[in-house]
């Protein structure tokens, strides 16, 4: 095995299979944190252990550990139900199944039940490049935010990932995380702290400000520097929790920066952008808003690198993006 | 199947006298609403009797961690359940007088987080017996004793997520939880085997790893026997499925032969006469 996995950027693989990246690893590693500290944490998966690093977590825990093949609505009940026992149960399958196929029973038996039960949707948005759109997630921010006590959380990165998975262990309401393949390039430090519904808030500018989430956050912090060094004054604010959404982060830029720009990896209709909106649209403020990410369409086949540069998800793209509206 | 019995006269009268109680209340509760759904209860109203006043295990603490859960994928006969978990002291029975009205804990279909005793809340047909799979995933992790009876209707069979439940539970071998099936023949658009073909039901389980059991779902004796064995049987390495032979409306004649009264209204002098044939009828079996 190799010490650092080679990553083929064409396909977005490792060309040795058997490794693994740390943020792959995040989830896995994390529980087993959990549970070392005496959490009553389980996970599940839908036949994708391997794709979702749970598999490290089976090993470890095998009496916690629930394999449900490829019946991701099944999951998700029975997580519902088990959180009945007292267990606080992880699921994780693909971010496109969990927030569409499953959406009714997270309403129902997770949310409206109030269950402990946290779902992890991985290789979310575009992440999934030529598998197309059938693996593509734009839509679960979307759904997920209109679904009522569930917290919506897009992780920028493994380490903020890390973190903010922790504080889900004692967290009250259930938890939608929408995270990427666990490729994501590092934003953070392992030592950075996060807390769920409340914006990590690198600057407001007085042009602009970025308010991303998800993988969007590393893009959107290249483009404010190339953006600041050309002289503007641009700042940035990683929206990881999109519910309950930090709104007083969201007001200071609306009534500082002349501009808004919304950056998701995400339809534009009914994700981070919306959301944005609603709290501005209802609030004092002399900011106009801009929401940029998939404009309501199905994305392209692509590698997915091709597909960050080609929908202007990636630093130059947002750069050229927010440099336009200046 | 025939079903040598230890259960007293007395308990068999004290059985049909709740079934009995279980109807009369579906009556007075749906005066209270203006509508709802009479014979989808009186087929199941036996079930709920057996259960709660016979075979479950539970104890005056609705959350009791070591109590048998009953879940319910027919969400829709609650009505008939509400009176039972007043009965047992789970909330007050001047609760029962605000059924369906604004603000109500109680309405149409169970929810637990208003109702006391209500082990898992439901309304969306299919998902129940995933909700009871995790029950018994979850009393394994932290091992917990106990049995999940999980009723299903027969309509029901038709959701695909009924059978991705049955595969996981007989793949996790739970050997503990118990489907009930309420096969009185009828949905909301008529015969079930008209609107969707479900049969033949006992061999799709079989073929899906159960075990499974006939029942007549009325006759409290043989209904009762069946599930005190199958809950008892510690030997059993696959979970069992009851399939409870059971007549829609059954308790009102008119109801049995009319599949219109899924979902209904009663006029006030049409309930009297209703609880008086109520009253005055004796229920044992009578489904074959």
């Amino acid at each position: 095995m190799n010490a650092k996995p080679d990553l083929t950027p064409e396909s977005w693989q490792y060309r040795d299979l058997n490794s693994r990246a740390p943020s792959l690893s995040v989830l896995a590693d994390t529980l087993i944190e959990l549970a070392a500290e005496g959490h009553p944490v389980a996970a599940g998966t839908a036949d994708l252990q391997h794709s979702n690093g749970l598999v490290k977590f089976a090993e470890a825990h095998p009496d916690r550990f629930v394999q449900f093949g490829i019946s991701e609505q099944n999951m998700v009940s029975a997580a519902a139900g088990m959180a009945t026992t007292g267990m606080i149960p992880y699921v994780a399958t693909f971010a496109s199944f969990l927030g569409l196929l499953t959406c009714e029973q997270i309403r129902m038996d997770v949310a409206y039940c109030a269950q402990p039960v946290r779902m992890i949707g991985h290789h979310t948005g575009i992440s999934m490049g030529f598998y197309g759109t059938s693996h593509h997630a734009t839509e679960d921010i979307s759904t997920m935010r209109a679904i009522a006590d569930l917290a919506v959380i897009s992780p920028a990165d493994g380490a903020q990932f890390r973190q903010l998975l922790r504080h889900s262990a004692t967290y009250p309401l259930p938890i939608y995380f929408r995270i990427g393949r666990g490729h994501d390039p590092v934003v953070y430090d392992r030592n950075d702290s996060f807390q769920i519904g409340k914006a990590k808030v690198h600057g407001i500018g007085k042009d602009i400000t970025i308010i991303a989430c998800g993988m969007a956050v590393h893009g959107a912090k290249q483009a404010v520097e190339a953006l600041n060094e050309a002289g503007h004054s641009v700042g940035l604010v990683d929206m990881h929790t999109i519910k309950p959404l930090d709104e007083a982060a969201v007001l200071e830029a609306a009534q500082t920066s002349r501009i808004v720009l919304t950056v998701e990896e995400h339809n534009i209709l009914g994700g981070l952008g919306s959301a944005v909106a609603e709290i501005m649209a209802e609030s004092p403020g002399r900011a106009r808003l801009k929401r940029h990410g998939i404009m309501d369409e199905y994305a392209l086949i692509s590698p997915p690198m091709r597909l960050y540069q080609h929908y202007k998800l990636d630093g130059p793209g947002i750069r050229d993006v927010a440099q336009a509206l200046l | 199947m025939t079903v040598n019995t230890d259960i007293s006269a007395e308990q068999i009268d004290r059985l049909e006298d709740r079934a009995r109680f279980v109807r009369l209340e579906t009556i007075r509760l749906i005066e209270i609403a203006k509508v709802g759904h009479y014979s989808s209860v009186f087929s199941c109203a036996e079930i709920f009797a057996s259960l709660y006043y016979d075979v479950m295990k539970i104890s005056d603490d609705p959350n009791w961690p070591l109590r048998d859960r009953f879940l319910m994928g027919k969400g829709h006969a609650a009505v008939g359940l509400f009176p039972i978990l007043a009965d047992k002291g789970y909330f007050p029975e001047e609760w029962l007088d605000s059924y369906t009205r604004l603000g109500s804990p109680l309405g149409d279909h169970p929810d637990m987080r208003k109702v006391p005793g209500v082990d898992f809340s439901s309304g969306s047909i299919g998902h129940a017996l995933s909700n009871g799979v995790g029950m018994a995933l979850g009393g394994r992790m932290r091992d917990l004793d106990f049995t999940v009876f999980v009723m299903l209707g027969d309509g029901e069979m038709q959701e695909g997520q009924v059978w991705e439940a049955a595969i996981s539970a007989a793949s996790h071998k739970l050997s503990n939880v118990v489907a009930i099936i309420d096969r009185n023949g009828y949905q909301l658009d008529g015969k079930v085997d008209d609107v969707m073909a479900i049969e033949p039901l006992a061999e799709k389980w079989r073929a899906f790893g159960w075990e499974v059991h006939e029942v007549d779902g009325h006759d409290v004796v043989a209904l009762t026997s069946m599930l005190r064995r199958v809950k008892a049987d510690k030997n059993r390495d696959k979970p069992c499925c009851v399939i409870a032979k059971t007549v829609k409306g059954r308790g009102v004649d008119y109801m049995e032969t009319e599949p219109g009264w899924h979902l209904g209204y009663l006029s006030p002098e049409d309930s009297e006469k209703a609880r008086q044939t109520i009253l005055n009828t004796r229920i044992s079996g009578g489904t074959q």
